[in-house]
């Protein structure tokens, strides 16, 4: 397992800078948190880490290796894997195959079953709709598919991008159940969330982003502490 | 004798699915890189010509058929891939007007090569004639080619099937399909996923060559030029970016232009296309999605 570096990172959408000198680390079993208000840049930040938006400046780099420059492709297949927003399920697929897509990304030869099997394990519930249609699923069901999508790859770092959006109380449930789990496995886990306090309370660490800059960085004793998580996201 | 219900011959009947399962070909082969590429590719039947000029040069050297079809895919297949590196692979991110232009902008400069190389008056196709002989099945005659044809198609649609569901890649080229940005993001390599459409489209490109010149061996610049437009408002029928419902549409504009070819008489077979382009005007007003899409898919417009 190796360790996600982020230095300084620049993003910018044309005139915007979205991302403004961001520094932060995702070392393996732990899991950090992205935290703040619309437009901060958390989702910014995963995509330059996917090298699906352009870094106009610092390094990202994955065990010492910088992955500035690198093809999405590329950089899923050398070991970070994105649960992106809004789940981006292949509806018109099964859910075994929407796994099998997942098995894309993997780097060693290894068992792909048994990557597949650990991944129902976590999410029981998809293993027994995997000949159906993906996009029969529940909105619940469905971001237990993308993770799993993501898990069969066998990455060393996890990247997701609001995964409680839109999901009932007892689906969140799962799916921050299953990210404790994840851990427990000896992934790095980079979080994005609207959900500051329990991504705050679940994170070994969590950062508060506002206006593409590094405003606070919260730990888990920090989650009652409700007056100083308001005024990191006022600031 | 002849089918007593639709009062066509059976020779009409088998020349029509002949022509169904070739232009389903075709018309997989187009949906499929439109598929990966978002990319109408208008010199598909630049493909198929150059096929067809092979078979053709093969028969004047006096090559045996096979020998012919084996020079027919190679120069198909290595055409393809030249024009996915020289021309689809630099445009790939500009936007589908600008990769449809230069798509027609390919097929007129392949067609005017082969007018200046080869002259306008064409070459023979004679190695694989014999095909052309009549089978009789039952005191009926049937044309050899039209049951190739039907026999080869269908295998064709068959293993493109087993590619498409049962490997890894046919999955990846389905996924990109649908969404080619998720489909990288978990790593489906974007080059091998159009690289094999690409060839697969060729392969398909070339298999329709030889059918194409069996039935027809004058070959000339124009070769399968009609062909490709038919079929592309065949597929446009049918709805471009999912594979089946593209390769019904080929088969249905295939099927209805033999059977209008044979029972229109013979003078008044120019007419045909009038009649094909009409019935397909008309099933767009009433399903612009497609005859063949369900409900609630986007039109994509190029």
């Amino acid at each position: 397992m190796t360790t996600l570096a982020v230095e300084s990172l620049e993003v910018r959408h044309g005139a915007v800078r979205a991302v403004r000198g961001l520094s932060l680390e995702v070392r393996p079993g732990e899991i950090v948190g992205l935290i703040g208000p619309n437009g901060a840049g958390k989702s910014s930040t995963l995509h330059a880490i996917m090298g699906a938006a352009p870094v106009a400046g610092g390094e990202v780099r994955l065990g010492g290796a910088s992955l500035v420059g690198r093809r999405s492709e590329d950089v899923a297949r050398s070991g970070i894997a994105l649960v992106p927003e809004g789940r981006r399920i292949f509806g018109e697929l099964t859910v075994e195959e929407n796994l099998r897509l997942g098995l894309a990304a993997r780097r060693r030869g290894g068992d792909a079953a048994a990557a597949v099997e650990r991944a129902y394990e976590l999410f029981p519930v998809i293993r027994d709709f995997r000949r159906r249609p993906a996009g029969a699923l529940s909105g619940g069901q469905q971001q237990q598919l993308a993770i799993a999508r993501a898990l069969v790859a066998e990455p060393d770092v996890l990247l997701l991008d609001e995964p409680s959006l839109g999901l009932a109380p007892r689906i969140v449930d799962v799916v921050f159940d299953a990210l404790a789990a994840i851990r427990e496995r000896g992934l790095g886990v980079l979080l994005v969330e609207q959900r500051a306090q329990r991504t705050v309370a679940l994170a070994d660490r969590s950062h508060v982003l506002a206006n593409g800059e590094l405003r606070l960085t919260l730990g888990p004793e920090d989650a009652g502490d409700t007056e100083r998580l308001v005024a990191a996201y006022m600031a | 004798m002849t089918v007593a219900i639709l009062n066509v011959s059976w020779q009409t009947l088998a020349d029509a699915l002949a022509l169904g399962g070739v232009y389903a070909l075709m018309a997989v082969g187009i949906g499929l890189v439109f598929g990966v590429l978002r990319l109408v590719n208008f010199a598909y039947g630049q493909l198929i010509m150059a096929g067809a000029y092979a078979l053709a040069f093969a028969s004047q050297w006096g090559w045996p058929g096979w020998a012919g079809i084996l020079l027919c895919f190679a120069v198909v297949l290595a055409l393809s891939v030249a024009m996915d590196r020289l021309v689809f692979r630099p445009l790939r991110t500009q936007s589908p007007a600008v990769m449809l232009v230069a798509t027609f902008a390919v097929a007129f400069l392949l067609q005017s090569i082969a007018l200046l190389a080869f002259g306008p008056l064409g070459k023979i196709a004679s190695s694989l004639a014999p095909l052309n002989r009549p089978w009789t099945i039952s005191g009926v005659d049937i044309r050899k080619i039209a049951i190739v044809a039907i026999v080869v198609a269908a295998a064709c649609l068959l293993l493109l099937q087993l590619l498409l569901t049962r490997t890894a890649v046919g999955l990846q080229m389905r996924a990109a399909a649908m969404d080619f940005g998720t489909a990288r993001l978990l790593g489906v390599r974007a080059n091998r996923v159009i690289g094999g459409a690409v060839l697969v489209s060729g392969v398909l490109a070339a298999v329709v060559a030889v059918m194409l010149t069996v039935q027809n061996p004058l070959v000339t610049p124009d070769f399968a030029l009609r062909d490709t437009i038919v079929v592309l408002a065949g597929v446009v029928l049918g709805g471009l970016n999912r594979p089946v419902p593209a390769t019904l549409g080929g088969f249905a504009i295939g099927f209805a232009s033999g059977i209008l070819g044979g029972a229109l008489p013979t003078n008044q077979s120019q007419y045909l296309p009038t009649f094909l382009f009409a019935a397909v005007i008309l099933v767009l007003l009433v399903r612009p999605n497609g005859l063949f899409t369900r409900g609630g898919g986007a039109v994509e417009r190029v």
